[in-house]
């Protein structure tokens, strides 16, 4: 059985022209997988993730979760069994974690102590502390403490890390890493690549409310071509046509794939430091005149701009 | 697997904790109701009249000096002082126009007197009476037949802190409903608190109960309170049954309560919610009787009074707290606050706003 099995989701905000969030969007996760749901700002993450939730409903489109469906007397059953930390949600200043987490306990007929939860998401010390006088940190594992203390089969975290310092992520990291690890399933949206690359054992990505590219992050890296990318940017006289260009830099050997925005052009390579003598050799041969060059491993975020044809991070319109 | 608490205890519980730990809450729940008994019983303490001021217009000679004489003399007729003082005609009239004085007397050779006084106060009135007694007295005017000492009676019940009193139970009643309750769920609301808590297993019905039912325990002692409070310093008791009054304070509480959820049911923002509970209560701040009585507004306008919530609510707490009546007396009232609270809840689940 599949945790979550949703096919064909539709969701179209009435407005004029009508905002389509999410356009015919497929995803299936297993047990005991980490999926993470990778896009920029926007991209639709949330009103996915919202809709998986049974917060929002589609326009069109079935969901499963764990096998049921959302609708009538399922909806209390699934709750039952889930676990959710929204984006945003301010949980009350005056109440201490411990009150919280009893509060939150109390609504599951199974859960988990509220002293055990505080000690997954190391919030032991501040077991009696209001939440106004918690960190940022802090408060997000709290978030995801109250998703936890239902002992659910199924975690969403909406955005679980955005704004937290590296150590406060990292720390999330392993109390996600180690639910994953007890055979149960976590579907996380973020828009760090680093975090999908080394949190999720596969990632969607997602642009415009539709999935553009699916597999674990190895495979998705390896669809490039290349391990590694080489970036260059072009100086000097206004390049009129590229397509020259571009077309010679694909044709020098081990270059797999050329990705261009304006005079940068990023080259997908398996082995760096053999392409680069042949690189500079064309580019003098050419009377081309370097402004910068640089290698790096691919990331996710190549494969974004493979299929988007934009930067993943680029400031877009806030969801 | 584990002890399971039982999630509406949990609800009321937190609600508690988050009162509790807000003390400007507290004051505007418990402090504010005090200082305003107090502010107003001081206020509108009711004293007898313990002196009357007359001014005497006239030539000095024999006449005026003999009244003058007469009225410092007279032995406090009913307790009262007379206070005279002689001044000049434009003087004394624009005291009495200022209400500096109760009484202008004129007095002439004859003696011929006259009166001037202001028919619209009762004290002009009263120092016409007494004076005009005082004088002929001293004429030579008897009473006729037998008088006996008076007999003084001063029972609390009459004053106008018994009256004021149950206008600000109810009071406190109607904006303890609406604030604590619509300004919590709208609160609520915009933290997305009450997203994130649909998305538990948690029971809609247990939240708007565990609100509900937290008001009622806030409210309750903070009225009983302000009854302990206006006993011990103003004497104010209650004739009749105490039982009786604690219903109403129930039903009322319980009454506001729904409004304020209707209120609430559809508010996203703390603006908007704000507007309409100043918009629900404002009427019945002022036509409700709190501070005077709600029969001095036009006899058109009392179908319109006698139908609000907080009408209903104080004639009925005047009706036991004064008259000592029982509630079997005031099932009008009643009735009318039952409807108000099931037609109000009825609205509000139908209207309430949970994503």
């Amino acid at each position: 059985m599949l945790a979550i099995d949703c096919r064909q989701l539709v969701k179209t905000y009435p407005a004029r022209p009508p905002v389509e969030a999410v356009r015919g969007l497929d995803l299936q996760v297993q047990q005991g997988e980490c999926f993470g749901l990778l896009g920029p700002n926007g991209a639709g993450k949330t009103t996915t993730i919202e809709i998986l939730e049974g917060l929002l409903r589609p326009t069109s489109g079935a969901v499963q979760l764990l096998g049921r469906r959302w609708g009538g007397r399922n909806d209390l059953a699934i709750k039952q069994r889930i676990g959710i930390s929204l984006q945003e949600t301010r949980l009350p200043d005056k109440l201490s974690v411990m009150e919280i987490l009893t509060l939150f306990r109390s609504f599951y007929r199974d859960g988990i102590e509220p002293e055990e939860v505080m000690r997954r998401v190391s919030l032991q010390d501040k077991a009696r502390s209001w939440v106004v006088k918690l960190s940022g940190g802090q408060r997000q594992r709290l978030a995801v403490a109250c998703a936890l203390v239902g002992d659910p089969e199924l975690l969403f975290l909406d955005e679980p890390t955005t704004g937290l310092d590296p150590t406060a992520r990292r720390q999330l990291w392993d109390v996600i890493r180690s639910f994953r690890n007890q055979g149960r399933a976590v579907l996380l949206t973020t828009h760090y690549m680093d975090e999908a690359q080394r949190l999720c054992d596969r990632v969607a990505i997602v642009d415009q409310g539709r999935v553009i590219a699916l597999g674990t992050p190895t495979k998705l890296i390896a669809t490039l071509g290349g391990q590694e990318v080489i970036e260059l940017e072009l100086t000097g006289s206004a390049i009129q046509d590229d397509s020259p260009i571009v077309h010679g830099l694909s044709g020098l050997p081990g270059v797999h794939g050329v990705q261009r925005e304006q005079a940068r052009y990023a080259l997908a390579v398996s082995d760096a430091h053999l392409v680069l003598p042949r690189l500079l050799e064309w580019l003098s041969g050419q009377g081309l005149v370097l402004g910068s060059l640089g290698t790096r491993h691919a990331s996710l975020e190549d494969v974004f701009i493979q299929h988007a044809g934009r930067r993943l991070t680029e400031p877009a319109d806030d969801a | 697997m584990t002890r399971r608490r039982s999630p509406l205890a949990q609800l009321i519980l937190a609600r508690l904790r988050e009162f509790w730990r807000e003390p400007e809450a507290i004051f505007w729940v418990y402090g504010f109701p005090i200082l305003l008994v107090v502010a107003l019983g001081v206020a509108f303490r009711s004293k007898p009249v313990e002196r009357i001021n007359v001014d005497l217009v006239g030539a000095l000679g024999s006449a005026v000096r003999s009244v003058s004489q007469i009225l410092a003399r007279a032995s406090h007729p009913g307790d009262l002082e007379i206070r005279v003082r002689r001044c000049e005609e434009p003087i004394c009239e624009r005291r009495l126009r200022t209400g500096k004085t109760d009484l202008v007397l004129w007095v002439k050779a004859g003696p011929i007197y006259r009166y001037g006084y202001d028919r619209t106060r009762a004290e002009g009135r009263l120092a016409r009476v007494v004076v005009h007694d005082v004088l002929q007295r001293a004429a030579g005017r008897a009473d006729r037949g037998t008088v006996l000492p008076d007999r003084e009676e001063q029972q609390p019940g009459g004053r106008y802190i018994d009256f004021l009193l149950p206008g600000l139970l109810g009071m406190s009643l109607m904006g303890g409903g609406l604030w604590g309750v619509g300004y919590v769920i709208v609160d609520i609301r915009i933290r997305k608190l009450l997203r994130r808590l649909l998305a538990t297993p948690m029971r809609r019905s247990h939240f708007l109960a565990g609100i509900m039912i937290s008001r009622l325990l806030f409210m309750v002692p903070e009225l009983l309170l302000l009854l302990l409070f206006a006993r011990l310093t103003f004497g104010v008791v209650v004739h009749g049954s105490l039982l009786a009054l604690l219903l109403l304070i129930l039903l009322g509480a319980f009454t506001f309560a729904g409004i304020g959820l209707l209120v609430a049911s559809r508010a996203r923002t703390m603006e908007s919610v704000s507007g309409l509970m100043n918009l629900v209560m404002l009427p019945m701040w002022v036509l409700s009787g709190i501070f005077f009585t709600s029969d001095r507004f036009p006899d058109f306008m009392q179908p319109a009074i006698k139908v609000l919530p907080l009408t209903a609510l104080i004639d009925a707490m005047r009706a036991v707290m004064l008259e000592g009546l029982g509630l079997a007396t005031q099932l009008p009232q009643i009735g009318l606050l039952v409807g108000w609270s099931v037609v109000s809840f009825v609205l509000a689940l139908k209207l309430f706003r949970w994503s």
